[in-house]
């Protein structure tokens, strides 16, 4: 008896579970975390809907599966941009109507309020992150200034972290080259542009530690294993903050792009998962997430008073990629360029890393 | 005993001995084949019909064919068009597909699917979808004015090879072989990658393999002879490490052997060798070794002491008696004994180790990626058709070796513990 009674009880949960609980699939780590305080939870909360979060490594593959599948069983997922706009062109995410998003809390509409190219056909902004680069100071307390220091191993001499792939590497070694920000992708669209941006590498090439996993490189700084390594911005804030490590973030040369919340076709709560996503995504719903981890809002609206961090003291302006003062060499990655020519350029890159 | 007489054997219930057996034979048969069902309804739902889809998969793509009849029909009947120069009505066709595309939301399906072999189609597509509604005859000059790129002859012949739902395509591509304007040609140095990476992999497999049977065999042999207390202990050291996790024991090398890690700062304090000399032996070839030997050596440990411990000593006893010397002993009664353990330790290693993808991603660096890395890398980013081939390339290196090995050890000598 007490059997079958446990038995039930497991499966009326699990059906409970599988009909009414709105899943939200992101990247796990401080980043899921965020989210997870910022949205998941105050929605669940507010409405009363059960919400939980899942991790995956990337959630755009899992949930291309899925659909593919035909067993979805993800409500929205936090993708990357330009897999945001791969998945949308395939038919495997549902359209989202910027006119449905909420307004700033001053009325402005939303299709003015965000940032331009922040809300696409199927995806909505939920935070804007970067490839930049940073290095210890107690090694340089005259440290590097420039994407050229970077690749300068006279003056700062040490083992350089660079994320194993083609994407934000290759423009990361054009800006460094001295190409202005505005012309880095119609360089890299011709074969000597290529050329260049493997040159400016092969300069440093022999010095540098490839790190693959986002969490790797705030290792390799930490280890003392590269004197400098680029880096999603928020790894390293997260490292200094909450671990007090030493390490200053170089804005010049910076790589940023939009993460963005989609909704997968066939998603089982859809009506539900679109609520969540005009919530997370709102005024107040943008700032929340900076407060956990330092990737800017891309709402005009959610600057409107300052966003302290969840100490309470740290002020996140100066730390979000979007501030003013760190966009001053600063390149927005092209979508529609690494859509075309990821697949062409990787094999490029890991024929160069094999030589 | 009046029964003795009786010609027929009955059972206590009066039927024909032979007919009862018969029957509790088959349904003793019938019970043993309902036990293994599952298992056989397991491996075929869990391991072969993911594997034939795979292999599906990786000659199969109706993303352009599905969304462009009307151009699939005019290749259909225009099979020898002249790819660098085609006429009007190819044109005609084409924008017409274009335009239905724009309407059913199948450009990404159709740019993606032409993009794989003819990089930078994606945004092609989708610019001359938006337009095609407007154009107007002739159309050839109106599309080639929105994107001169529509006249490329290596897109034409992509669009021609993509019109058919089966392609050898992505086995052309994992073969490092290019669409160029004059067809599929070797693809220039610099960007030749997959072949290259087939031979490390392989030659970078049979290196662990060795090194794991060197490290292995004494171990083993150390293991069967000692006894059963002392060798007890012995396994639990063998055994701890093989269930401790993957990513554990890599991080565990990683801490060890990098720059400012564990050894080398052992090796500055004694004085070896200076601060500046610190040695290299992660993020390379040599951090891809180790942790890989490592982390497969119980593969080749457990099949040899599984068969050296029924080697009877007396053998061994026998040569030495009769003269032998004990490298003669070792090499002529000994090491004969051992290869069906040897054979089965090698080949679960090298097949291991050939699909080997975390350890490489997390301490290869920049010379020691394998071919794996490469197949999770389209995974991830869409192009599971090549991901498909480069793996189906995989299988049939592997099967290949299989029927080697097959053909000169046996496969029923296998002993795998």
């Amino acid at each position: 008896m007490k059997k079958t009674l446990i038995l039930t009880t497991a499966l009326v949960s699990f059906a409970f579970a599988a009909n009414a609980d709105v899943t939200v699939m992101s990247w796990g780590g401080a980043y899921g975390a965020a989210q997870n305080e910022a949205h998941v939870k105050p929605w669940a909360a507010a409405t009363g809907n059960a919400t939980i979060m899942v991790d995956s490594d990337n959630p755009a593959p899992a949930i291309k599966a899925m659909v593919e599948a035909g067993n979805v069983t993800v409500d929205v997922a936090s993708v990357e941009y330009a897999d945001a706009i791969r998945l949308c062109d395939e038919g495997v995410l549902e359209p989202i109507d910027i006119n449905s998003l909420p307004a700033a809390p001053d009325g402005t509409p939303a299709s003015e309020d965000f940032l331009a190219g922040a809300v696409t056909e199927c995806g909505v902004s939920t935070d804007i992150w970067s490839n930049v680069f940073a290095y210890d100071t107690s090694k340089f307390p005259e440290g590097p200034t420039t994407a050229a220091d970077f690749f300068d191993l006279e003056k700062f001499p040490g083992k350089r972290g660079l994320k194993k792939g083609a994407k934000a590497v290759l423009e990361f070694a054009l800006l460094a080259d001295g190409v202005p920000a505005a012309e880095v992708y119609a360089l890299l669209d011709t074969p000597e542009g290529v050329d260049r941006a493997f040159a400016k590498l092969d300069t440093i090439k022999s010095d540098v530690v490839w790190w693959e996993a986002g969490s790797q490189a705030p290792q390799l700084l930490a280890d003392g294993e590269v004197a400098m390594t680029t880096a999603y911005n928020g790894r390293i804030f997260a490292a200094a903050m909450d671990e007090g490590k030493p390490f200053q973030i170089v804005w010049d040369g910076q790589v940023y792009e939009n993460e963005m919340y989609v909704v997968p076709k066939g998603a089982p709560n859809m009506d539900l998962a679109m609520e969540f996503i005009r919530y997370a995504t709102s005024t107040e719903g943008l700032r929340a997430q900076a407060q956990y981890i330092s990737y800017g809002p891309a709402r005009k609206s959610s600057f409107a008073e300052p966003i302290i961090f969840k100490d309470g003291k740290t002020v996140m302006a100066p730390h979000l990629p979007t501030a003013p003062e760190n966009l001053g060499n600063a390149l927005e990655t092209s979508a529609e360029f690494w859509v075309d020519h990821d697949a062409e350029l990787n094999e490029r890159f890991q024929s160069w890393l094999a030589q | 005993m009046a029964d003795a007489a009786e010609p027929l054997l009955t059972t206590a219930d009066g039927r024909p001995l032979r007919a009862a057996l018969t029957a509790a034979q088959s349904r003793a048969k019938r019970r043993a084949f309902l036990l293994v069902l599952p298992l056989l309804l397991f491996v075929l739902l869990t391991f072969l019909v993911p594997i034939i889809y795979m292999l599906m998969r990786s000659a199969e793509h109706d993303g352009f064919a599905a969304s462009a009849p009307a151009l699939v029909e005019w290749f259909g009947a225009n099979p020898g068009f002249d790819p660098a120069n085609p006429p009007e009505a190819a044109y005609a066709a084409l924008v017409q597909d274009l335009a239905r595309m724009q309407v059913e939301k199948t450009t990404g399906m159709a740019g993606t699917r032409i993009n794989y072999s003819v990089p930078g189609t994606i945004s092609l597509f989708k610019k001359g979808a938006r337009e095609a509604a407007d154009l107007t005859p002739p159309y050839k000059e109106a599309l080639l004015a929105v994107d001169a790129d529509w006249g490329k002859p290596a897109l034409w012949r992509g669009m021609l090879s993509a019109s058919d739902v089966y392609t050898p395509e992505f086995y052309l591509v994992a073969s490092d072989m290019k669409l160029t304007d004059d067809g599929w040609a070797r693809g220039q140095d610099n960007e030749r990658i997959y072949l290259y990476l087939f031979g490390k992999t392989f030659l970078i497999s049979a290196l662990i393999t060795v090194i794991c049977l060197l490290l292995a065999f004494p171990v083993a042999h150390l293991l069967a002879t000692l006894p059963m207390s002392k060798s007890a202990l012995l396994m639990i050291l063998v055994l701890l490490p093989f269930w401790t996790s993957l990513l554990v024991r890599t991080t565990a090398w990683i801490v060890l052997l990098q720059e400012q890690g564990v050894v080398n700062n052992l090796l500055v304090s004694v004085g070896l060798i200076d601060d500046d000399g610190r040695l290299s032996m992660m993020y390379n070839m040599t951090g891809t070794i180790v942790a890989m030997t490592h982390v497969l050596l119980p593969f080749m440990i457990l099949p040899l002491y599984s068969v050296m411990r029924v080697i009877p000593p007396s053998y061994a006893r026998a040569a030495r008696s009769l003269g032998a010397t004990s490298w003669t002993t070792f090499r002529r009664v000994y090491l004969p004994q051992t290869l069906p353990g040897i054979a089965a330790g090698s080949l679960l290693v090298f097949i291991l180790a050939v699909g080997y993808y975390i350890t490489p991603a997390l301490v290869g660096g920049a010379d020691g990626q394998l071919i794996s890395n490469l197949i999770s890398f389209h995974m991830t980013k869409s192009n599971w058709s090549l991901a498909a081939a480069i793996a189906a390339m995989l299988l049939a290196a592997i099967l290949l070796l299989y029927w080697v090995y097959d053909r000169l050890i046996g496969i029923d000598r296998l002993k795998f513990g």
